[in-house]
C-alpha cells in the first residue's frame, strides 16, 4: 500500500491579524504550523499504515521554509517528504493548487490512498480535495470519519448534516478527513531523529512537467477583492427565567420584529 | 540557556512534555479520582518511544543515558505523579535485568520493556522487611531445573499490571542478606499470583499491591548474577532508580509553581493581585531557587552516573532526599498561595500536595537516605 498525504503550512490564524488598509493579512511573527485537519488526514495514513502497512509520502507545495512542516509529518511516522517549491507556483487559488499537486501525484505514482484534511484553516475553501481528485480521475468522499479496507475497496463514514453515509470506493481513491477520526498521535523520540536527519527533495514546475499556464497566478481565475473582519454584531437581547418563560418571551418578542 | 542540551535531548524533552500536557493534564484529576490505571497514556508513551530511552539500541532502546531518561520522567511527572511513578517504575524493574542480566535474559526481556509492550516492575519491600530490606523472608530453593518461590511482596508499584519482575528471594536462609538472589518472575508463572491493591493518599493513578508467591516455580535460568548477588543487584538498581525519584520531585514541584504563580497573577485581593505583596512574592521566589538547586542536583548527578562510575551511591542518596523534601514543602507552599482553592479538588495543587509525600517514603525513606550518605561520609574521613 501506498499512501499520500497533501499538506499546507499555514499561520497560526487564531493569532493572525487582518490589516485593514489591504485587506491582506499581517503574517509577520506569527507562527506557521501544519493545517490542523491535515495532521488529522496524516493521522488517517498512520491509522491505514498501522492497520494494512505500506508507505506513506507526504507532499506540500509551498515557499522553501515549508520544509519545517514537512520533517514534522515525518516526525509524526511518514516515510517520506517531496516539498513542490518554485516561484512559478506562487500565487495559486485552489484550481492551480490541485493541478500542481495532480502533477507531482502523477509522478509518484503508483498509489493507493490519497489522504487530504477537509479544509485548511486560512482559505476554508475545501476545494482542493474534491478538485484533486477530479484531476486525477479518481472516486473520493469528503468529510471522512472512519475507513477500512474491504475486498479491495475502500469503505468509509462520512459525517452528513443528518446523519452518516457510508459508501464503498474502488482503490485507487481520495478522501478528505474530518476531525472524528481521532487525535493525532505525539511524534515519537525516533521519529523526530529520523525528520531531523531527511532528505527533503524539491520539486520544481519543470521536474512535475506543468504547463506554465495552470500554474501560480497564471493558473488562477480566482482574485481576492477585499479580507475583512465582520463587524461585531448589533444589539443582543438576553431572556432569563424558565424555559417555557423564556420562550414565550421570545416569541412574543419575535411576533414584534415580524409585525415591524 | 541553563541547562544546555543536544539536539536529541531537547527532542526528548519536547515528547514528553507534549505528552504531558495534551494527554496526562487533561485526565489527571479523572485517573486520581477513580484511581485508574493509566494504560491509553501509557500506550501512547510506548508508540512515542519514551519507554526506551537508557535501555541500548541493542536491547531495543535508544541507548542514551540516566540525564536523558530523567528529562523524560520530569516531564511526565509535571503532568501526574502517578503516572510518572508507574513510568520510572517500569524502568526500576528493568534496571536489575540491563545491569545483571546475561545476554540471553537481556535479548528476551529488555526489548519488550523498551518498546512499552510490556511493563516492569521490582519486588523487594515485604509486611517485615521495609527500611531492614535483610529482613525478607521471601525463599527461593533449587528444585532440579527449577527454582520454587514462597513468600509475598508489598507495597509493590505496577503490581498486577506489569508481565515482568525483579523478585529478591532468600536462596540461603543461614546466611541472611548474603543468602539474597534476585529472579526475573513472570506474569502468569505457576503459582504466582496479586494479592491486595492498596488505596492509597496520593500517585492514585499508579497500581501499588501485594506479589505472592506459593511453590511458584521458575526456570533456573531466570536466575540473575549468581545465587546469594540479590542485595548487591537490589542496591546497585536502587542507586540507578533514586536520580530518577529526584527528577519526578522536580517535575511535579515545577508544576505546583507554574499553577502558584498563574494563580497570584489572577487572584486579587486588596484591590490587586496577591502576587504583589512581599508575603506571597517571597513564598514564589523560594519555590523557584529551591526548585532551581534540586534540578542542577539532579542533573548534575545523572550526567555522572552516564560517566559510569564505580559507585555513586551518596549522590544518588543526595538527590533522592534533596529533590523530595524540596518538592514536599514547594506542594504545601502552592497549596498555602492557592489558599481556600488550593484545598479544594476544582484545583491540581492538593493533588500535587498529596502525590509529593510519597518521594519522601519510596524507594528508601528520606531517613535510610540519610544514613547512606552518612555510612559513604564516614568511610570517606576514616
Amino acid at each position: 500500500m501506498k499512501y499520500i498525504v497533501c499538506l499546507k503550512q499555514v499561520p497560526e490564524t487564531d493569532k493572525v491579524k487582518i490589516n485593514p488598509e489591504t485587506g491582506t493579512l499581517i503574517r509577520e511573527g506569527v507562527k506557521s504550523i501544519i493545517n490542523p485537519y491535515d495532521l488529522y488526514a496524516l493521522e488517517a495514513a498512520l491509522k491505514a499504515k498501522d492497520a494494512y502497512g505500506g508507505k506513506i509520502v507526504v507532499i506540500s507545495m509551498g515557499p522553501p521554509q515549508t520544509e519545517e512542516a514537512l520533517r514534522e509529518a515525518i516526525a509524526y511516522g511518514a516515510d517520506e517528504a517531496i516539498l513542490l517549491s518554485d516561484r512559478a507556483f506562487a500565487g495559486a487559488d485552489t484550481l492551480a493548487t490541485s493541478y500542481t499537486l495532480a502533477q507531482a501525484i502523477k509522478k509518484i505514482g503508483d498509489y493507493n490512498i490519497i489522504f487530504c484534511g477537509k479544509q485548511a484553516i486560512d482559505g476554508d475553501t475545501a476545494q482542493v480535495g474534491p478538485e484533486l481528485a477530479y484531476r486525477l480521475g479518481l472516486p473520493y468522499a469528503t468529510y471522512v470519519h472512519k475507513f477500512e479496507i474491504k475486498d479491495g475497496s475502500l469503505i468509509v463514514e462520512r459525517d452528513l448534516d443528518d446523519g452518516t453515509q457510508v459508501l464503498k470506493l474502488n482503490l485507487p481513491a481520495l478522501v478528505t478527513i474530518v476531525k472524528e477520526i481521532g487525535e493525532p498521535r505525539v511524534p515519537s523520540i525516533r521519529g523526530k531523529m529520523k525528520a531531523k536527519k531527511a532528505k527533503i527533495p524539491i520539486w520544481t514546475a519543470g521536474e512535475i512537467e506543468a504547463d506554465e499556464e495552470k500554474i501560480g497566478l497564471n493558473g488562477s481565475p480566482t482574485r481576492v477583492v477585499n479580507v475583512f473582519s465582520p463587524p461585531a454584531r448589533g444589539k443582543k437581547e438576553i431572556f432569563t427565567g424558565k424555559p417555557d418563560e423564556c420562550v414565550k418571551q421570545l416569541c412574543e418578542r419575535l411576533g414584534e420584529v415580524i409585525s415591524i | 540557556m541553563l541547562y544546555p542540551l543536544i539536539d536529541e535531548q531537547e527532542m526528548i524533552k519536547e515528547v514528553a512534555r507534549k505528552i504531558a500536557e495534551e494527554r496526562i493534564v487533561p485526565k489527571r484529576a479523572e485517573l486520581d479520582e477513580k484511581e485508574e490505571f493509566p494504560w491509553d497514556i501509557l500506550k501512547e508513551m510506548a508508540q512515542a518511544d519514551l519507554f526506551g530511552i537508557f535501555i541500548p539500541e541493542e536491547y531495543g532502546g535508544l541507548g542514551f543515558g540516566a540525564f536523558e531518561n530523567c528529562l523524560a520522567v520530569e516531564q511526565i511527572a509535571w503532568g501526574c505523579a502517578g503516572v510518572a511513578t508507574t513510568y520510572a517504575a517500569s524502568g526500576l524493574g528493568a534496571y536489575p535485568i540491563l545491569l545483571f542480566g546475561n545476554e540471553e535474559q537481556k535479548k528476551k526481556y529488555l526489548p519488550p520493556i523498551a518498546r512499552g509492550e510490556k511493563l516492569a516492575a521490582f519486588g523487594l519491600t515485604e509486611p517485615d522487611a521495609g527500611s531492614d530490606a535483610g529482613a525478607i523472608k521471601t525463599t527461593a530453593v533449587k528444585d532440579g531445573d527449577y527454582y520454587i518461590l514462597n513468600g509475598t511482596k508489598q507495597w509493590i508499584t505496577n503490581a498486577g499490571e506489569a508481565e515482568i519482575y525483579t523478585i529478591i528471594a532468600l536462596t540461603d536462609k543461614k546466611k541472611g542478606p548474603r543468602g539474597a538472589s534476585a529472579f526475573i518472575v513472570e506474569k502468569g508463572d505457576p503459582g504466582f499470583s496479586f494479592g491486595k491493591r492498596e488505596k492509597k493518599m496520593g500517585i492514585r493513578a499508579s497500581a501499588t499491591g501485594e506479589l505472592i508467591f506459593e511453590d511458584c516455580r521458575i526456570p533456573k535460568d531466570r536466575l540473575l548474577g549468581r545465587e546469594g548477588m540479590g542485595f548487591i543487584i537490589a542496591l546497585k538498581t536502587l542507586d540507578y532508580a533514586r536520580p530518577g525519584v529526584g527528577a519526578l520531585a522536580v517535575g511535579l514541584a515545577q508544576a505546583a509553581l507554574d499553577e502558584a504563580i498563574k494563580y497570584a497573577k489572577q487572584r486579587k485581593q486588596f484591590g490587586q493581585a496577591i502576587i504583589n505583596f512581599q508575603a506571597v512574592a517571597h513564598m514564589l521566589a523560594d519555590m523557584a531557587t529551591q526548585i532551581e538547586a534540586a534540578r542542577a542536583l539532579t542533573y548534575t548527578v545523572c550526567k555522572y552516573i552516564d560517566t559510569k562510575p564505580k559507585d555513586f551511591s551518596k549522590y544518588a542518596a543526595m538527590v533522592k532526599l534533596f529533590a523530595s523534601d524540596m518538592a514536599m514543602k514547594v506542594t504545601t507552599d502552592a497549596v498555602q498561595i492557592l489558599g481556600g482553592c488550593g484545598y479544594m479538588k476544582d484545583f491540581p495543587v492538593e493533588k500535587m500536595m498529596r502525590d509529593a509525600k510519597i518521594l519522601q517514603i519510596y524507594e528508601g525513606t528520606n531517613q535510610i537516605q540519610r544514613n547512606v550518605i552518612a555510612r559513604e561520609l564516614s568511610k570517606e574521613y576514616k
